[in-house]
């Protein structure tokens, strides 16, 4: 995948594996919010393939990917809140859209949303009245409005306090667990990571090593050691490796099903 | 020759690059009008930002506009011993030309670089990703309401903008110059042929609605999503807007006659 003539994420290949929660880690600027909106076909690879549910949706035109958009729901990194919309009328959006439930439903809906990350009272406000963590919260209530099959979430806990961090951990791993929802989490927050991922993957300057997390842990690789040691010397260190990593040529990604 | 040829051929091979992908634009938002839902809810809103906020500046502007047609219009027909003609001087001028016009410069400014910054900002925050990613198209649910909204505020305008004006002639020639009134009205009332001026008239403000329509979202949409490309947009908007309005405004009149 590149930018222009900047490329990022070269012969990146790794899968997502179904009903799992799949954490992404990698310096900032590796290309995790990239991935997301490769597998959300946001974005085109200039070469390779994003399979998403068995489907190359690499070839598929911008209409034809509105139909697999709706098995998808994906928080932002900065929310991506309707700015001229309520937060309720913004939660509202997606069923409006695309579901026949009467207004009240809806509205039933939304409450049960908004307590699942712990918010209440937030109906009338408006996005630039939210905090940068109430933001993320009512963007991930938006992503699961419709009950998707596959949930990508771009950094679910910066920004947020403790007690949020384990809300949101324990609502994502509960909501994982009953309904078997295939999600992709891109974190930089190691402890949650590694209690609540069911597969890691995590981009390293050149390569990427992925599995589950036990097995990561007791990887060789001192690089990916270093990253899980939340030890913040070493972590400047990759990220100072980053930067070699982001400055390649045109490469094939490849991508496995979810 | 060959030469100049080739120095123009670059710069006209982007023209046309730019008309094909303004055609494609139009094209999209022809083909997503014919669907349901219709949007009326974003449809009025719209309206009431292109149209009912512009009331003031059109009014005030028109009044200006019509007393310095009376005045200037008064001290020329004098000279010939015509002042009697005032109302037909002032109402077509305004009709044919003045009305739709500079009604279509006004609103750019004022309706035209909002829709332009709106639409370039919502790029920006990437919440025409987050409508692609929830599944709705952003030129259906965005682009269209504002387009359509310019096309039928236009001549609603425009009308108001000729009111004005009249009132403004009548205003400077019955008032302060002591024509007669039942002269000026009915000198007005002659003149004015509704299938020719009128109808003129309001063709041409739709067309102008048009432009300015397409224009203004064509360019937040595909501004490049950062604060100096939104405000790029949004000037460009203003010129290229502004200019096509003159110039088709002439091949309006030489066509048409009106
Ligand atoms: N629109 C763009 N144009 C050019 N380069 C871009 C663009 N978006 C991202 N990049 C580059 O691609 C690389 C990956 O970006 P991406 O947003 O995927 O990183 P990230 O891993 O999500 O980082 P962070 O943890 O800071 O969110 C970065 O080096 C960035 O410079
Ligand atoms: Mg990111």
């Amino acid at each position: 995948m590149a930018y222009g003539s900047r490329a990022v994420l070269r012969g990146v290949s790794c899968a997502f594996p179904p009903g799992t929660i799949s954490v992404v880690l990698g310096g900032s600027g590796s290309g995790k919010s990239t991935i997301l909106k490769l597998v959300g076909g946001l974005l085109r690879a200039q070469a390779g393939q994003v399979v998403v549910g068995g489907r190359d949706i690499t070839s598929l035109s911008e209409s034809q990917l509105y139909g697999v958009r709706r098995r998808l729901g994906m928080m932002f990194q900065n929310g991506a809140l309707l700015d001229s919309l309520s937060v309720l009328e913004n939660l509202s959006f997606p069923l409006r859209e695309h579901s026949r439930l009467t207004r009240d439903q809806i509205k039933t809906r939304v409450h049960e949303r908004l307590a699942a990350v712990g918010l209440e009272d937030v109906d009338d406000l408006m996005p630039r009245e939210l905090s940068g963590g109430m933001v993320k919260r009512v963007a991930l209530a938006r992503a699961l409005m419709q009950d998707p099959e596959i949930l990508l979430v771009d950094e679910p806990f910066s920004g947020l306090d403790p007690l949020s961090t384990k809300l949101i951990e324990a609502l994502l791993v509960r909501i994982n667990r009953t309904r078997g929802m295939t999600m992709i989490v891109v974190s930089h927050h190691i402890p949650s990571t590694m209690r609540m991922a069911g597969h890691v993957v995590l981009l390293l300057p050149g390569s990427v090593v992925q599995g589950d997390p036990a097995a990561l842990r007791s990887s060789e690789d001192a690089r990916v050691r270093r990253f899980l040691t939340e030890d913040t010397d070493a972590s400047e260190q990759i990220l100072a490796h980053t930067h070699e990593f982001e400055a390649g040529e045109h490469a094939p990604v490849r991508r496995g099903g979810a | 020759m060959l030469r100049l040829l080739r120095r123009l051929g670059r710069p006209l091979g982007k023209v046309i690059e730019q008309l094909g992908r303004i055609a494609a634009f139009t094209g999209h938002i022809l083909a997503v009008t014919v669907h349901p839902p219709l949007r009326l809810r974003e449809f009025v809103d719209e309206v009431f930002k292109a149209g009912v906020l512009s009331i003031l500046i059109i009014c005030v502007s028109g009044m200006a506009v019509g007393m310095v047609l009376g005045l200037q219009g008064y001290n020329t027909l004098v000279r010939f011993g015509a002042e009697n003609s005032l109302g037909a001087v002032v109402g077509l001028s305004l009709i044919r030309e003045m009305g739709p016009v500079l009604t279509a410069l006004l609103t750019t400014g004022r309706a035209g670089s909002a829709v332009t910054a709106e639409i370039g900002a919502m790029k920006a925050t990437e919440q025409l990703d987050g409508l692609r990613m929830m599944a709705v198209d952003p030129i259906d649910y965005v682009i269209r309401p504002k387009a359509w909204a310019m096309v039928v505020a236009m001549p609603l305008l425009s009308a108001l903008f000729i009111v004005a004006g009249i009132a403004g002639g009548y205003l400077v020639g019955v008032v302060l110059m002591g024509i007669d009134s039942g002269t000026f009205l009915s000198s007005l009332e002659n003149a004015v042929d509704f299938d020719d001026d009128v109808a003129g008239s309001i063709l041409k403000s739709v067309i102008f609605g048009t432009l300015v329509g397409l224009i203004s979202t064509y360019r937040g949409y595909s501004a490049t999503p950062t604060s100096a490309g939104v405000s790029a947009a949004t000037t460009s908007t203003v010129v290229l807007a502004s200019v096509s309005v003159l110039i088709f405004d002439y091949f309006i009149t030489a066509l048409w006659r009106v």
